[in-house]
């Protein structure tokens, strides 16, 4: 789903600030950035640049301050909080650096856990949630609890649950800063293949230049919640 | 998200707290346990004390009687009248009365005055008599020895205390004789009245002569207390014989001398009859249709009503000491929910994430607190139940000592039941109202943020 010009994502001079007290926190400030259908984005900064909240107010998972960010053909700064959750449930998966899985669930509850928040018939769900783990090849580790897997598999199965409900956009926040360097460049690996395969749009927020520069076709980079530069691969 | 999956997650999330949420359900079932043990002591009180006076004939009983003009009494001499529609309380009467829809029977009061001669020494009391009926209608249960028996057995029930007058061990007076000295009205002939009017039987409409006999009954049973005492019925009592044989004594009653002078057509008249309804619900439509028949009558209807309406204020203000316990396990309701919110912080954070509305939170809080309500009423309705058998098991263990029937002051009807588990789950729901909502709110960027 595009917003109607081939753009996956469009942030139209799009704004976050915070107000702490009377000083005003500008996180991201006056920000545009377009992301193509099936484009793999790397959003890149320093801690503090913004570029986690960008992906957030992208996700659905925040709203501006100011401008607007469009999605499947819609402003969601309009949308209401029941639209916004489901937009999130249907277009949208994400992957964080902590993983997020539920630690007293096992891997196929994880993994089913989108599926019940969009009221998926349970007979669908188990194949949905086999082909999900067969795709990050955790499929023999279903019944396992997120404290019985290694940090690469912990991502791998948060990859899986954001696959489940076959989402257009993937958002990826840091998804290798919590992995040594082998098992984040296989997550980056599983990434740019899962873009490949199913043509999915990826927005992943790092601050690893290189892996940045290796696997994503397109580098957005952020400083004090505005954006430097974008479309640079060096 | 569906409704089982909700059940599914809200049961997995209680169950991971389960110290917490067991302690908070356990809460909430103390609470409906006292509610329960409260209302269901008002009701058994209620019960009580309507089996009690239902069986004793005072509320389902109408006194019929003649109705006379008020006005006459003040008049002068010579000039009283008969008030408007008023008929006499004849044969007829007593039949159309026997006809009446809900009218389980019709009888007359028999009572008179007698000297009791037992072991040598007179005793003076009143001798009523009973109907066979009265047998069944509980007014006898707890009594020592046993009831007529047959409507013409020649034998006598006493009350206690008309008992213990006689001896001092009133149980062994059972099966021993005593003898009964009344008036017996013998009928005088016309002539002798000064009236060509016939004899009829239960009346004596030339005049009646007064004979001294006696009469021979053997003790049979000793009664607590006596049966509808000091209204209309067997009236103040305390040797009670079968109302066939006390009619057919033919004793001189209170009541005669009124009789005897007043015109009655030559049909026997009754001084007043006594209407027995199907249950006492039914005394107002009786004692309605006995007014339009022209009779005056006379009900403990009003009483009834001032019990109900007691009873109602006392099963409210029961109902709202019971309460209170519930209103503080309430208060555990909302704390042991706030605690899951600051625990579940960033798993609702990934939640939202994932998808989750914010409705869906909030039905998420909202069914873990009906979980730990309707497991709280249940287990309350128990606990409850438990103390009331355990209370009535203390009564019953104090009246035996004090030498008074077992009774139980206790009742819980499925209703109660039923309105507990109800109530338990509302105050869950309206416990989680806030926690729900506050969820519900969470920002999820900050609730992933969340460590």
């Amino acid at each position: 789903m595009t917003t109607g010009d081939g753009m996956a994502v469009r942030a139209d001079r799009v704004s976050r600030h915070y107000e702490m007290g009377a000083a005003v926190i500008r996180a991201v400030d006056d920000v545009t950035l377009d992301v193509g259908a099936g484009e793999f984005v790397a959003l890149l900064g320093s801690s503090g640049s913004g570029k986690s909240t960008l992906l957030n107010l992208m996700a659905g998972l925040d709203r501006p301050t100011g401008g607007a960010i469009f999605a499947n053909g819609r402003n969601l700064s309009e949308l209401s909080s029941l639209e916004l959750a489901r937009y999130r449930s249907h277009t949208v998966g994400m992957v964080f650096q902590s993983f997020n899985l539920l630690p007293r669930m096992t891997l196929e509850e994880n993994v089913e856990l989108p599926l019940r928040l969009a009221e998926v018939d349970r007979a669908e769900r188990g194949g949905r949630v086999q082909e999900a783990l067969e795709r990050v090849r955790l499929e023999k580790r279903l019944t396992h609890r997120p404290s019985e897997l290694s940090g690469g598999e912990q991502q791998r199965a948060a990859l899986a649950r954001a696959l489940v409900n076959r989402p257009t956009l993937l958002f990826a926040d840091e998804p290798t800063g919590n992995l040594d360097s082998a098992t984040g460049e296989s997550i980056m690996l599983l990434l740019k293949e899962i873009q490949q395969k199913l043509g999915m749009t990826i927005v992943m927020v790092t601050h690893e230049r290189p892996l940045a520069e290796r696997f994503a076709d397109r580098i957005a980079a952020l400083a004090d919640g505005k954006l430097l530069t974008s479309g640079v691969k060096s | 998200m569906k409704a089982g999956d909700l059940g599914e997650l809200a049961l997995r999330n209680l169950r991971e707290a389960l110290l917490r949420s067991s302690l908070t359900t356990l809460g909430v079932a103390v609470g409906v346990a006292s509610l329960v043990a409260w209302l269901s002591l008002g009701i058994g009180l209620q019960a009580l004390a309507t089996k009690r006076l239902s069986n004793s004939g005072l509320f389902d009983t109408v006194i019929v009687t003649q109705r006379r003009n008020p006005q006459s009494m003040r008049r002068p001499p010579g000039e009283s009248s008969p008030a408007k529609n008023a008929r006499l309380l004849d044969e007829d009467a007593k039949q159309e009365l026997e006809r009446l829809p809900n009218v389980v029977e019709v009888y007359s009061q028999v009572r008179f005055p007698t000297e009791v001669r037992f072991d040598g020494n007179p005793y003076s009391t009143i001798v009523a008599g009973i109907p066979a009926s009265a047998r069944g209608n509980g007014s006898f249960d707890g009594i020592q020895g046993g009831f007529f028996s047959g409507p013409n057995a020649d034998e006598a029930i006493l009350q206690i205390e008309f008992a213990k007058d006689l001896s001092t061990q009133p149980s062994n007076l059972i099966g021993k004789d005593l003898v009964v000295r009344y008036a017996e009205r013998q009928a005088l002939s016309p002539q002798v009245g000064g009236s060509p009017r016939d004899n009829n039987a239960g009346a004596d409409p030339g005049g009646f002569s007064i004979v001294p006999r006696e009469m021979k009954l053997r003790i049979v049973g000793i009664i607590e207390t006596e049966p509808a005492a000091g209204f209309g019925g067997f009236g103040s009592g305390r040797l009670l014989i079968p109302l066939e044989v006390a009619s057919s004594l033919r004793a001189a009653q209170v009541n005669d001398l009124r009789d005897a002078v007043r015109a009655s057509n030559g049909k026997p008249v009754y001084a007043s009859l006594t209407v027995r309804a199907k249950s006492a619900s039914l005394v107002q439509g009786i004692e309605t249709a006995i007014k339009n028949m022209g009779f005056g009558t006379f009900s403990l209807q009003d009483a009834t009503k001032s019990l109900e309406v007691f009873f109602s204020i006392f099963d409210m203000l029961l109902f709202i000491f019971g309460s209170l316990a519930l209103a503080v396990a309430t208060l555990g309701i909302i704390n042991t929910l706030v605690m899951a919110i600051l625990e579940r912080r960033r798993e609702i954070g990934i939640l939202k994430a994932l998808g989750a509305a914010d409705r869906d939170i909030k039905h998420l809080f909202f069914v873990e607190a009906s979980v730990m309500g309707f497991f709280g009423g249940v287990l309350g309705v128990g606990f409850g139940w438990l103390v009331g058998r355990a209370v009535t098991l203390g009564i019953n263990v104090y009246l035996k000592r004090q030498s008074l029937p077992s009774t139980d002051v206790f009742s819980v009807p499925w209703w109660l039941v039923l309105l507990a588990i109800v109530l338990a789950v509302l105050v869950s729901l309206a416990a989680g109202l806030y926690p729900a909502s506050r969820a519900a709110k969470l920002n999820p960027v900050e609730a992933l943020r969340y460590e």
